[in-house]
């Protein structure tokens, strides 16, 4: 198979006008002769499905929650990167390009990454029109910030909330176009399969969530946006109900899956507090900013942090970063944390907390003005640990965020299988080896809005009058297959709960392939999570009935797909002898315990083609740099 | 700490449901109520019992996929947190909890602690949203926002839609959930070629559905996980009135 990213030829900054240009276009009055699937209805999801059917065609859209509203993109904080320069600080959209580049650690194509500063302004265009409240200054005008270390202040940014008011914007589009009706929209309804005739993504097959009924939909064309897979470790930021499923089911049909080992790791985030934990909670990375990180000097000393004098602490990142110090990027923080828990030095129940500590600025700043910065994290973090960090310092702990790796897809965020579309967390496209801050967001709405309903009307414009319906018969065998395999989890009936396997997987895949791998631990987990995997599918206990709501089914089939994804997570670790951004390979470091890249060897996407049984084959991508320069970051 | 609890257990939205009690045993105060509740529904599994169903996803208090009547109380007993941000430090040892589905006309049952809450959707469809096709909006910038309008907009604007609103009030009234959105839009400067036409399209959804009407009890307040003010309610009823007497009508109504 030959991976062609279809990227268009010119200068980097006519890419995508060029490329807009010569696109085929759908005549207006054709457009309603076309049916579009989205599946997912976050950001990106969302997005597209209004433009698309702002702009004619009929669109069928789907989401596994109770409404399209409560998808998780709603539970970013920080803010979401425009290259705007309302700040006149000296951004441009080359600089929100390279910045993009560089913190990807050079693993991610340049075009894309490219249009998705271009198109970040029209985002917040779009926003602000739609009533998103972002902040203000006095003036009336916008407020940016500056976030996660970048030298401009180029987030906009609602409170801790963005991602819930950009996220309300999107589904106020979307209600606004179903009420039209161009929309249908099918929430409590799973995604299970997609349909392929001749090859081409033609629909999907999926479970209503209330009354079991598994049926079809019949479209032109398919977009997958269903997110990330962080929930392989069990424990992550994610909500529960995220899932590889959609993703994995056209991985299974023939789709590329890329970069799966390319996973983030947020340093701030509140420790686990018992066997009992069912996700973690990420507290915004903003509290680096005056908060100082350390751990006892020796292992197992258990005074409480107020009885450790100074001479007794390791500010461990001041120590060895003396110039960043606690700003230093996240994956950094995340695998110094790692290690000094790794050396019994670790705070808090079961060692796995490191201290972020207030007092120092409390002393400087006073308690109303640390309280005025921070007052909402720090209610968030007492809350939930029933500790007051005015007084004690908080505990905090790397978890799972974000997952860099997805389904391949080439500049017009097609799959390999033609008409199947994948955006937003559910691609592998613009972050390469690591996402800075507020970029989530953005690439979401960028590939909504403003690339996809571009780009698909490309497609379609070549495939009008191929009218197929259920009544093919492609549809009718992935129902038998799709009602086949929740009729064999039903039928099982072991002795143990799904959460019980999830958990158990999901530490597996913690421990050998989270913050920093090696080929020993990788090759452990290639023989654990098969075994664990094939006492899933025999002894797994689901109960109740398939005909009606059933929680634990829905589990199962989700953590069913995780296995295989674990597995091809560490065999994409081990294939990458390298380590970039999120993926650090022990093996692979400076003398100082940095990140060590080999861009002789690796420059190339990792793209993985599933063979029978659970082989894999590997297809790279080259990846060319023309205009970044690639260099060894330092923090030093 | 041991718990006794009283759940709603109801097997579809047709069936009769009831109060079933189960013991919780050894729950840790770092728990969520959520976890505690994954904790009994681990336990039922092992003993071969169907586990309890209920709405959750982010379990961080920002989705609104949670609620549950928690002992009387919308997400329970703690002020402006959802259930899954309620910890068992809230409780004691020997606690007798109840633990009920969402109590609404308008939300009907699916299962055990699961309801419909497809109304507040249908309310959103009619009119909460301005008008503006990508690709048509001018700068960000060229429509300034005064900050006190902007930031009393983000109050509004907060809302989960998660229902505890109308699950608190005794009328099962929707006025706290349909006012935000009027307010959070009909505050801003975009919001204002809509502003009338919006609150009479989006009332005339609300009074189709099956909730009731607003006797100011105020409870929708208390219970509100974000604190959503009763102020919200006053300024819809001002905008709504004034709609009427600019000749607004629901498109429905011909």
């Amino acid at each position: 198979m030959k991976l062609d990213a279809k990227i268009p030829e010119g200068p980097i900054e006519k890419k995508w006008d060029e490329h807009r240009f010569h696109m085929k276009l759908v005549n207006p009055a054709n457009k309603r002769k076309f049916n579009v699937i989205v599946v997912g209805t976050g950001l990106a999801g969302a997005s597209a499905a209004a433009t698309m059917a702002e702009l004619g065609y009929n669109v069928k859209a789907f989401c596994y929650q109770d409404s399209a509203r409560r998808a998780h993109s709603i539970a970013a904080q920080g803010g979401i990167n425009a290259a705007k320069n309302y700040q006149n600080d000296g951004d441009s959209v080359y600089r929100l390009f390279y910045d993009t580049v560089k913190g990807g650690d050079y693993r991610s194509r340049e075009a894309n990454v490219y249009r998705l500063a271009q198109v970040s302004v029209n985002i917040i265009d779009q926003c602000a029109a739609q009533g998103v409240p972002f902040a203000r200054e006095y003036g009336g005008m916008l407020d940016n910030r500056s976030f996660g270390g970048a030298q401009v202040s180029r987030t906009f940014y609602a409170r801790g909330q963005t991602g819930q008011q950009l996220l309300l914007g999107a589904y106020q589009a979307l209600s606004r176009q179903i009420h039209t009706g161009k929309v249908k929209m099918y929430p409590r309804t799973e995604m299970l399969d997609v349909v392929l005739v001749d090859g081409h993504a033609k629909g999907v097959v999926v479970r209503d969530l209330v009354t079991g009924e598994v049926s079809s939909h019949a479209g032109d064309a398919v977009v997958l946006a269903t997110g990330g897979y962080g929930n392989v470790f069990f424990l992550s930021t994610n909500a529960k109900g995220c899932n590889v499923t959609a993703a994995w089911r056209a991985h299974r049909r023939g789709a590329l899956f890329a970069n799966p080992c390319y996973t983030q790791i947020h340093p701030t985030c509140i420790p686990v507090s018992g066997d009992h934990q069912s996700k973690l909670t990420l507290m915004s990375e903003s509290l680096r900013n005056d908060g100082r990180i350390w751990v006892p000097k020796k292992g197992g000393d258990n005074r409480p942090p107020g009885q450790i004098p100074e001479q007794d602490r390791d500010y461990y990142l001041e120590r060895r970063y003396p110039s960043f110090g606690n700003l230093v990027p996240r994956d950094v923080a995340s695998r110094n944390a790692k290690a000094v828990c790794d050396e019994g030095r670790g705070v808090g129940p079961g060692g796995l907390g490191v201290y972020l500590d207030f007092a120092d600025a409390i002393g400087r700043l006073g308690q109303d003005t640390v309280s005025a910065k921070y007052g909402n994290l720090f209610h968030m973090y007492e809350k939930i640990t029933g500790e007051n960090p005015y007084q004690v310092p908080m505990r905090i702990y790397p978890a799972v965020h974000y997952t860099m790796g997805g389904l391949w897809v080439d500049y017009n965020l097609m799959t390999n299988i033609p008409g199947l579309y994948a955006i937003g967390e559910a691609n592998f496209s613009d972050h390469g080896a690591n996402r800075l801050g507020a970029s989530a967001l953005m690439q979401g709405l960028a590939d909504g809005y403003f690339v996809l309903p571009y780009t698909i009307g490309n497609y379609l414009a070549q495939h009008m009058g191929e009218d197929v319906t259920t009544d093919d018969q492609a549809f009718k065998n992935v129902e038998a297959e799709v009602a086949g395999r929740v009729d064999r989890l039903m039928s099982i009936n072991g002795s143990r709960s799904v959460d019980s396997f999830h958990r158990e997987l999901g530490k597996l895949i913690w421990d050998y392939c989270g913050m920093a791998r090696n080929a020993e631990g990788l090759n452990t987990a290639l023989e654990k999570v098969p075994a664990l995997r094939e006492e899933f599918w025999n002894d797994v206990r689901v109960l109740g009935s398939a005909e009606n709501v059933n929680q634990s089914l829905e589990k199962a089939g989700r953590v069913a797909d995780f296995f295989e994804l674990g597995e091809l997570m560490c065999r994409d670790a081990l294939d990458r002898d390298e380590s970039c951004g999120g993926h650090f390979r022990e093996e692979h470091q400076t003398e100082e315990g940095e990140a060590l890249r080999d861009d002789e060897s690796f420059s190339f996407v990792s793209a993985w083609e599933k063979k029978e049984g659970t082989d894999w084959q590997l297809h790279k991508e080259h990846l060319e740099f023309e205009y970044v320069k690639l260099t060894q970051r330092s923090y030093k | 700490m041991d718990l006794t609890l009283h759940v709603w257990r109801q097997s579809g939205s047709n069936a009769d449901g009831r109060l079933v009690t189960y013991e919780a045993k050894d729950i840790s105060p770092d728990m969520s109520f959520l976890e505690m509740l994954d904790v009994v529904n681990e336990g039922l599994i092992e003993k071969g019992e169907e586990p309890i169903t209920f709405d959750h996803d982010c379990r961080e208090g920002i989705c609104g996929a949670c609620g549950m009547m928690i002992n009387g109380n919308a997400h329970g007993p703690q002020g402006g947190t959802t259930a899954c941000q309620l910890h068992m430090r809230s409780f004691k040892d020997g606690d007798s909890i109840t633990i009920e589905p969402w109590r609404a006309a308008a939300f009907p049952v699916l299962k055990d602690l699961m309801v419909d809450r497809s109304a507040f959707d249908r309310i959103i469809q009619a009119g909460g949203y301005v008008s503006v096709n990508t690709g048509s909006a001018p700068d960000a910038n060229e429509i300034p926002v005064p900050k006190a309008d902007a930031d009393v907009a983000f109050e509004a604007a907060a809302c989960i839609g998660c229902g505890a609103c109308v699950a608190q009030c005794p009328n099962s009234a929707a006025q706290l959930f349909t006012s935000a959105k009027v307010s959070h839009l009909g505050l801003l400067p975009q919001g204002q070629p809509e502003r009338y036409q919006r609150v009479v399209e989006m009332v005339a959804q609300m009074e189709s559905e099956s909730f009731g009407s607003c006797t100011n009890h105020r409870e929708c307040e208390a219970a509100c996980p974000k604190e959503i003010s009763t102020d919200f309610i006053a300024r819809m009823n001002r905008d709504y009135f004034a709609a009427l007497f600019k000749g607004k009508r629901p498109a429905s109504a011909g």
